[in-house]
């Protein structure tokens, strides 16, 4: 049964209805991430493909923001150099609590082809604490779109309200 | 270019700078000149209406460690209405500065921002010759053969002094465990 009949079926039936107080919040939470637009390399290109008309972000309410004080989760699309990681990390502190990190694609996650380069970061969980790491490279905008459900469910899995910051069953 | 272009080119050029060889490098031709006649010759070579190179596509740096001037810049010409391309390679030894181009092509400035960032030649007369690319407290020149390839330092963020810090690079794998046949067989 979906959850849109579950509801109806509810109201129906009782007049009302019953959830917890964490179901509803990370409810509201995951339908409405709004990501910051990060784009460092050609993973940004699938990220803006995920975002098209085909895979359409807009259905899970996810809408690009140009400012990190806006967003809830960032997708670190692309090769972090040395010269970027403090801007990446300026940016992350500027955005509100909650947030969420998905590296996207083998340089955020690793280093990837430029591993043993002078000049890039190998991972960029070198400088933030990540949440999703999605493989590929670049990743398809199916593989990106996976891991933004896979962040779903983590958010849904965190019971905040009732155990307190950051715990997980 | 096709050969009577090559031959055409040659010719002009031999016409211009009698005193200079002209060589030839598969379907390029090559000048090589030295660091005082530089701005001197390009200026006629982007001036002289059969030459008319009115464009500096591309200038790049090369190290050669074993050579008594280790150091080349090449600069590519472009001459678009006459459709025909010239090489010029000037060596330069360690420390000896070339003469800005930025004069002749004002492309040629950050080209030569480029050049000493990643091979320490030093342009005389640029009005801005800093790094270009690398992070800003970069230390050495990343495309000299004694440069190690991983580099000297590595960034990663310090939650304790809350910032992100720079610390000398240490890797979990060499590099070059990766192409060694015994890794890579069961």
């Amino acid at each position: 049964m979906g959850m849109i009949e579950e509801i109806h079926q509810g109201l129906d039936e009782r007049g009302f209805l019953l959830t917890g107080v964490d179901k509803l919040v990370n409810w509201a939470r995951t339908s409405s991430m709004w990501p910051m637009t990060f784009g460092l390399a050609c993973c940004a290109v699938e990220f803006m493909q995920a975002g098209g008309s085909r895979y359409d972000l807009d259905r899970f309410g996810m809408v690009p923001r140009a400012s990190p004080r806006q967003s809830d989760v960032i997708i670190v699309a692309g090769t972090l150099t040395n010269k970027m990681a403090p801007v990446l990390r300026k940016l992350y502190d500027q955005m509100p609590e909650p947030r969420w990190v998905i590296s996207m694609g083998s340089c955020a996650n690793g280093g990837g082809y430029y591993h043993y380069s002078y000049s890039v970061v190998r991972g960029c969980a070198r400088v933030l604490p990540v949440d999703i790491y999605v493989p590929g490279c670049p990743p398809t905008a199916e593989a990106l779109l996976y891991g933004i459900l896979q962040l779903h469910r983590k958010i849904h899995r965190t019971h905040t309200l009732s155990t307190g910051w950051g715990a997980q069953t | 270019m096709t050969p009577e272009k090559l031959t055409r080119l040659e010719a002009a050029l031999n016409q211009l700078l009698p005193e200079l060889p002209v060589e030839r490098a598969g379907a390029a031709l090559v000048l090589r000149i030295t660091t005082a006649e530089l701005v001197a010759t390009m200026t006629r070579l982007r001036d002289a209406p059969e030459l008319d190179f009115r464009l500096l596509i591309d200038l790049a740096g090369v190290h050669y460690p074993g050579r008594e001037k280790p150091l080349e810049v090449v600069y590519q010409l472009l001459s678009v209405h006459r459709n025909q391309r010239l090489r010029v390679k000037v060596a330069v030894g360690e420390g000896e500065p070339v003469p800005s181009l930025i004069g002749v092509w004002s492309s040629a400035n950050w080209y030569e921002r480029e050049a000493y960032e990643m091979f320490g030649i030093l342009f005389s007369g640029h009005p801005d010759l800093r790094r270009l690319l690398t992070e800003y407290d970069f230390d050495g020149h990343p495309l000299r053969k004694e440069f190690p390839v991983s580099g000297r330092f590595e960034v990663r963020y310090d939650a304790d002094q809350g910032r992100v810090v720079r610390e000398p690079v240490q890797l979990t794998l060499p590099n070059r465990e990766y192409y060694r046949p015994e890794r890579t067989r069961p």
